[in-house]
């Protein structure tokens, strides 16, 4: 069984679309001294991004924290970055970041709380990205 | 000896003392943070650099960029005057006044970076002439009084934030659209830099104002809530009328109305999620033309779709600085 971790502030839109989106999903605790969770399978990480202009700051720090633990790292398997395109190169940051820094494929971006074009492609993207990582087990 | 002790009725109270190391809410630090962090003033963009550029557009190529840059001017003159300050006066918390005041003060720098462009490009006439054309335009007029209304009239802070939201984050893009499209034609590229810095900071600002709506909003009754949403959207409908002939008269001599409608109708969609509501144009209507889309997020790879082999897989952006303290591996 493999599932979806995410990070959604008090804005929550990464929290609508994870409703949209209709998966078992965990959310993050967004209160940085709340206590960390525990995670048993191999995740897909969805995590919007803060960064200013110059991509500082993307990653929310709770996703940094859960990402320092190398337990939960090890079954961190893609991640997906939410954003907004008016920040032009820095639209869903955070997904590239946390890509690069745990070598983990960027599965797909989206805007606020998505489209239902992105709902769609998710869930079959998804879908076909666990068939396979089973497959090849 | 006169008391100068003596409580003073009638007066305003003597507001607290602002203190950012204790917050009622994380996300006032978390966006002055970001909004101080992205300061810029247009003397940072070389404009002049588009000046041989500017001189190739057609004269009604011209009217029509100043025409729409005075629009985009009139609506941060009304948020910088009237919109963000209407705000404050209903802030929660001391430290939302202070953000707000940022974004007061930005808009005052967004309207005043048009003037830039204006007398880095134009002749004095011309621009004279397109403002006399923004106040005497009935639809700009339309649009601006809709949102002064209720910044104005109805003293209900959802209703103000709603509008608010509305003008951040739908009303100014009939107007962006223009400078993406000429910076996807090789055009004006260092304006469009700097309407990109507005973009980036008016998507903040919509950000921040509905996040607020949506605290408040949580207090409210069902019933209450739900003559919130109907009001926004009928709002939305009445301004989507207005922009939609507002946008037809501008564009229409080029050609360029339907496209320019698929932006509005994603920018809708994106105003309407950031007051937590779920968007109203289907997907097939916000299909924007992909020239602008790339204009409006160079370089950030915007089709990125591991799932269907679009992007690759292990994504270097050209964005870099994004080292952490915070990281420990």
């Amino acid at each position: 069984m493999s599932g979806l971790v995410y990070f959604s502030s008090g804005s929550g839109n990464t929290q609508r679309f994870v409703e949209k989106l209709g998966l078992p999903a965990t959310r993050l605790p967004i209160r940085a001294s709340a206590a960390p969770l525990t995670l048993e399978a191999p995740f897909v990480l969805i995590c919007p991004t803060y960064s200013d202009g110059e991509g500082r700051g993307a990653v929310p720090k709770q996703v940094i924290a859960l990402l320092n633990r190398p337990e939960a790292r090890s079954l961190l398997r893609g991640v997906i970055g939410a954003g907004n395109r008016n920040f032009g190169a820095q639209f869903a940051l955070a997904g590239s970041v946390i890509a690069r820094k745990c070598r983990v494929p960027l599965l797909y971006k989206f805007e606020l709380a998505g489209t239902q074009t992105d709902i769609i492609r998710i869930r079959d993207g998804l879908d076909l990205f666990w068939g396979r990582a089973k497959a090849t087990a | 000896m006169k008391d100068l002790n003596a409580p003073r009725p009638g007066l305003r109270a003597v507001p607290r003392a602002v203190n950012w190391n204790r917050l009622e809410d994380d996300k006032d630090l978390e966006v002055w943070n970001r909004l101080t962090s992205n300061f810029w003033l247009p003397e940072k963009v070389p404009l002049s650099n588009d000046i041989q550029s500017w001189s190739q557009l057609t004269q009604q190529e011209q009217t029509l960029t100043i025409r729409v840059f005075t629009g985009l001017t009139l609506l941060d003159t009304i948020q910088n005057a009237v919109g963000a300050p209407t705000l404050m006066a209903d802030a929660v918390t001391p430290h939302e006044e202070a953000v707000l005041s940022n974004v007061a003060f930005m808009e005052a720098v967004h309207a005043r970076s048009y003037s830039s462009v204006f007398s880095t490009l134009c002749n004095t006439a011309d621009v004279d002439e397109a403002f006399r054309w923004s106040s005497e335009n009935e639809h700009l007029q339309a649009k601006a009084r809709l949102i002064l209304d209720e910044y104005d009239a109805t003293g209900s802070p959802l209703r103000k934030k709603v509008a608010s939201v509305f003008l951040e984050s739908f009303l100014f893009y009939s107007g962006f659209y223009l400078p993406m499209h000429w910076s996807s034609r090789a055009r004006l590229t260092n304006t469009a830099d700097l309407i990109r810095l507005i973009i980036r900071d008016e998507a903040i600002h919509g950000y921040y104002i509905g996040y607020k709506f949506q605290r408040a909003l949580a207090g409210l009754s069902e019933a209450e809530r739900t003559e919130i949403k109907d009001f926004a959207f009928a709002l939305l409908f009445d301004l989507y009328e207005v922009e939609s002939r507002y946008t037809e008269q501008l564009y229409d001599p080029l050609g360029l109305t339907e496209d320019v409608k698929h932006f509005l109708h994603y920018n809708a969609n994106k105003a309407l999620q950031n007051l937590g509501y779920e968007a109203l144009f289907p997907d097939d209507a916000v299909q924007v033309n992909p020239a602008i889309m790339a204009a409006l997020s160079p370089g950030s790879d915007e089709n990125h779709d591991f799932f269907s082999g679009s992007g690759s897989s292990y994504v270097i952006g050209k964005a870099v600085a994004t080292e952490d303290s915070d990281w420990d591996f």
